[in-house]
């Protein structure tokens, strides 16, 4: 489930019970500059190899390690005040292994070999105990190509610009400058704050593979808050721009980063972040809600934005096509799934209409979900989810393809860290783009009563996916083919296969990109991983919107 | 080695102390052992034990502050942690909202640690998921569930003269039983400080019960129905509320506790004056650290809601400077008033209404109003003439927990609920609410 408590997480602050601590990280606290040092791969590889040998030594027949290095900063401001400044570090060493058909994982901080095969054969260990319960032996889908690992390798972000180098100050002060247009612009109050994210992760398997890969990410949300004390009224506006797996090269925004939202209504973007110009508009767009319409409720023929859509197709398409989910290992926590495998055995299962095509993939340049390999070593790929409409795959990792009938992995392995387990995580899922030449304005011609919504706003959905309701930041009329006023207190009310199936347009190419979940909660313990789902706008035909507004005291 | 003693801790932190140059410093000296198992299909899929220990240390000079964490406890290692936390502090801008460490603070000590809990192992975590796992083999069910247990301790010293230890024990459970058909679903959760006040058989029983006499769901139309909540259906939907409650939102305008003309509602009645709601870090039910773990200011009993009446709101030490009043201390429990009835009792006097055990995926929808959405789940149920008549579909909520405070008929006995994602330990009673707003139905089972 898409999670709320996103600084909380960040920093994994605990929630006032249990080891709570003055400042606990994520990670250690340090200064900005050592986030520059790294550990030399030959050091990594002897680490690695020290591991494994133990692992096999003590019986197992499978072992890979994972040694990572995670770093984060966390930049937060309030109006023109910069509030906090948190560089965090983790690094230790993850050991998964099968012995007697079972998994056994173990993982330590220390970084010396006689610790690390000390965690090899502690992991051991525990997979024999663990064997005694198990019904049947773990089953690995056999690696790509020639089914053996891929050697010596490495990968890393494309990233012209690290943001480990751009100084703090520069940071702090391009946040100040946005929340100061948001107050100019209209806004009572604003904050700004910026998510660094640097993975430094290295594996090594005893199938053969020694893979290095240093993994970016950068998320920058704002929100402007308008308040009219008179009438005691107050809404907010929260930034439209995408979290993206992208360098700080992100904020030397150029024109052809800029998208004109349908009716000029807003401007959006892609692949370059002008934060201040956004801010801008939040404040003023926060300040014009507080006089918008309220929306009539009813049935309406819904315009949606992309940076709407994406979590609406993260809900409702990405976690009920887990395949764990749909097996049941998810149900005492995020839930099972609709999508079950008699469903999809048919063939015929109708998940959309026929323009709704889904594919999922790890390699989309610029997403939150992009790597090089999974944390299983797999080198991820493109495949169908929903094909015309049809639910044709799932998400799978190396134990669960042969359940899908799949002869290797879809390359859905993710661990949020060293020291938890790896397991299967959702990959980026997008809908494709229409075929047919279509912009959003030229959607919005055909649209007699509809609403056009951009934004994500509240979210939520049933355990197995079938009931949901989203809000969004902005909603604008659509009568008869134009864009009319700002309407407030909107939320669409739908059911996943009767929405995807009054799926009626879809805009193509030049309309498709990307927004994504910096912070996707799974697992017990929970985990968060990060993930991108690409749309372009797209109409759905007579769906229940609700109007949110209510009276209290 | 992880959990340090109350000597060992007071030398670390007198040491950090004296090794400051800053013009003041506050340390928190942290460790925690925490072990789970986790299960789903009638099978254990993970199990695990983290350690864990940190120090964090936070100095000023003037208004720049710097933060810096270490995990190891030499004299060297604490000397680095300081001498980090100050070169952070040198470069970090000023902040003009800036509060000085908290003056010396009397911390009465509650009872947050159990021996019992303590003494978890890896046997008595097997037990608890096992009972479960055999109870459905046999009931040809399906059983998917969590326990952890924590046991941690927590110092805390500055330089005006603050010192506090103490330890903690916790442990939380919780279950779904699903038939093989997935038709009918059952869940339960359990929390507690101490392990003697957790039985697994009794709990896995209710989630077993749940999941049998939820098959062959029948649709109810969406509308405004009496609901009999359970402490697990209302849990998140106070604590959004109650996370709410504070005097800079509120004072700025951005509250549902704001007024119109800038007032707010601090003393007014804004629900039923059967509500009562408090905090009490000495509550035996729900003990929690004695003071606030972000400013060190000593907890103390604090009247939230009194007779119906908004009684409190937090204050921030800035806030509180900037309004002269005094800062409170962030509460960590949530103690609701109830009577001696149980949930068989609230059914037993309702003539028309649904019995829902739990909320699930609660959002905010207008913060405004405080509505919120989310959905029943594992276990909803139509009442007729006092008695549990058949399984209905789950629903959809559109909500606000103000309206539904308003609304109360009848409150029962509390329990103890930890909080999934609001961070309060919380003793809240069932409750027997009007016309609580169905919008939708959901397919989900």
């Amino acid at each position: 489930m898409e999670n709320q408590l996103e600084r909380r997480t960040f920093l994994n602050l605990a929630a006032g019970t249990a080891g709570a601590m003055l400042v606990p990280v994520f990670g250690n606290a340090i200064a900005a500059e050592e986030l520059q040092s790294s550990m030399p791969l030959s050091l990594k590889k002897a680490l690695a190899d020290a591991a494994l040998n133990a692992a096999t030594k003590a019986g197992a027949s499978y072992c890979d390690v994972r040694i990572g290095r995670y770093l984060n900063q966390f930049i937060s401001t309030r109006d023109l005040t910069v509030q906090s400044v948190t560089n965090t570090e983790s690094s230790g060493i993850g050991v998964r292994v099968i012995a007697d058909g079972a998994y056994g994982f173990a993982a330590t901080n220390a970084m010396n070999p006689d610790a690390v095969a000390n965690a090899a054969r502690q992991a051991v260990a525990i997979a024999r105990a663990n064997a005694r319960l198990q019904t049947e032996p773990v089953r690995l889908a056999p690696l790509g190509g020639n089914g053996r690992g891929v050697g010596e390798v490495a990968w890393a972000t494309p990233i012209r610009k690290d943001w480990r180098t751009v100084p703090v100050k520069e940071k702090a002060e391009m946040l100040i400058a946005a929340n100061k247009a948001g107050l100019d612009a209209g806004a009572s109050f604003m904050t700004a704050n910026l998510f660094q994210v640097n993975q430094q992760k290295y594996f090594a398997s005893t199938d053969g593979s020694y893979i290095d890969q240093d993994i970016h990410r950068l998320w920058a949300p704002l929100t402007a808050t308008a308040v009219d004390k008179e009438t005691g009224k107050f809404r907010s506006r929260a930034g439209l721009a995408p979290p993206v797996g992208m360098g700080y090269e992100y904020f030397d925004v150029r024109p052809e980063h800029k998208i004109r939202a349908a009716g000029g209504v807003t401007t959006l973007y892609k692949g370059g972040y002008d934060i201040v110009e956004e801010a801008r508009a939040a404040g003023r767009q926060a300040r014009e809600k507080l006089t918008a319409k309220s929306v009539e409720p009813g049935k309406y023929d819904l315009v949606i934005a992309p940076e709407n859509l994406f979590l609406t197709i993260h809900e409702s398409v990405g976690h009920p096509t887990e395949l764990d989910r749909v097996l049941g290992y998810e149900a005492n926590y995020a839930g099972t799934s609709f999508c079950t495998l008699d469903k999809w055995e048919t063939r015929k299962f109708q998940f959309g209409s026929d323009k709704v095509n889904f594919f999922a993939d790890k390699s989309t340049p610029g997403s939150l979900g992009a790597v090089g390999y999974d944390d299983e070593g797999v080198k991820p790929k493109r495949w169908d989810i929903i094909k015309d409409g049809i639910l044709v795959n799932y998400q799978a990792t190396r134990d669960q393809a042969h359940i899908i009938g799949e002869k290797e992995s879809h390359g859905c392995s993710y661990a949020d860290s060293w020291s938890n387990v790896q397991f299967q995580r959702m990959p980026n899922v997008s809908l494709a783009a229409g075929k047919a030449r279509l912009t959003p304005d030229e959607m919005v011609k055909d649209v007699k009563k509809g609403i056009y919504i951009l934004g994500r706003g509240s979210y939520s959905i049933d355990q197995q996916r079938y009931n949901f309701q989203f809000g969004g930041q902005l909603y604008f009329e659509i009568k008869d083919g134009k864009i009319g006023p700002m309407l407030e207190d909107v939320a669409y009310q739908s059911n996943t296969q009767e929405f995807w199936n009054a799926c009626s347009a879809i805009c193509d190419e030049r309309d498709w990109r990307m927004s994504g979940s910096f912070f996707d909660g799974k697992g017990q313990p929970s985990q968060v991983s990060a993930v991108s789902h690409g749309a372009s706008t797209t109409r759905f035909n007579g769906v229940k919107v609700i109007n949110t507004g209510r009276k209290i005291g | 080695m992880t959990i340090l003693t109350q000597e060992q801790t007071k030398r670390i932190c007198d040491r950090v102390l004296s090794l400051s140059k800053a013009d003041e410093c506050s340390v928190t000296v942290g460790g925690s052992r925490q072990g789970n198992i986790r299960f789903a299909r009638n099978a254990v899929s993970t199990a695990g034990l983290a350690e864990d220990t940190n120090i964090a240390v936070q100095v000023a000079f003037g208004k720049r502050q710097g933060v810096a964490t270490i995990n190891e406890f030499d004299d060297k290692s604490l000397e680095k942690v300081v001498r980090r936390a100050e070169d952070l502090a040198r470069l970090a801008p000023e902040n003009p909202e800036f509060m000085p460490a908290v003056a010396k603070q009397n911390y009465r000590a509650s009872e947050t640690f159990s021996k019992k809990t303590a003494a978890i192992d890896p046997e008595f975590r097997a037990q608890s998921a096992a009972y479960a796992i055999e109870a459905c083999r046999k009931n040809k069910l399906v059983a998917a569930g969590f326990f952890s247990d924590s046991t941690s301790f927590t110092s805390v010293a500055n330089s005006n003269g603050v010192y506090g230890h103490q330890d903690e024990t916790g442990l939380d459970f919780t279950c779904t039983v699903r038939t093989e058909d997935g038709r009918g679903s059952g869940w339960v959760k359990r929390s507690a400080t101490d392990a003697a006040r957790f039985d697994p058989r009794e709990a896995a029983d209710v989630a077993i019960e749940k999941a049998l006499r939820s098959v062959d769901a029948k649709a109810l139309e969406p509308g405004r129905y009496t609901v009999i909540l359970e402490p697990a259906a209302t849990s998140e939907l106070l604590g959004y509320m109650l996370g709410g409650f504070d005097a800079r939102q509120t004072d700025e305008g951005r509250s549902f506790l704001s007024k119109k003309g800038g007032a707010s509602r601090l003393g007014d009645k804004l629900f039923d004056s059967q509500v009562n709601i408090w905090a009490d870090p000495w509550n035996p039910d729900v003990p929690v650290l004695p003071w606030d773990t972000q400013n060190l200011i000593a907890r103390e009993r604090m009247d939230i809601i009194k007779d119906g009446k908004v009684n409190a709101l937090n204050y921030s030490q800035f806030w509180a400077k900037k309004k002269g009043v005094r800062p409170t201390a962030t509460p960590g429990n949530i103690i609701m008033a109830g009577t001696d009835k149980t949930t068989a009792d609230l059914i037993a006097s309702t003539k028309k209404g649904i019995l829902v055990t739990r909320t699930w995926y609660i959002r905010m929808v207008d913060p405004q109003s405080v509505l919120l959405t989310g959905l029943t789940r594992d276990g909803t149920f139509y009442i007729e003439n006092g008695k549990i008549k058949y399984p209905i579909k789950n629903f959809r909520f559109n909500e606000s927990p103000v309206t539904m405070l308003n609304n109360i008929e009848e409150i029962g006995k509390p329990v103890i609920i930890g909080g999934d994602e609001v961070p309060f330990q919380m003793s809240i009673p069932p409750m027997k609410v009007r016309d609580f707003n169905f919008t939708s139905l959901s397919d989900a089972v």
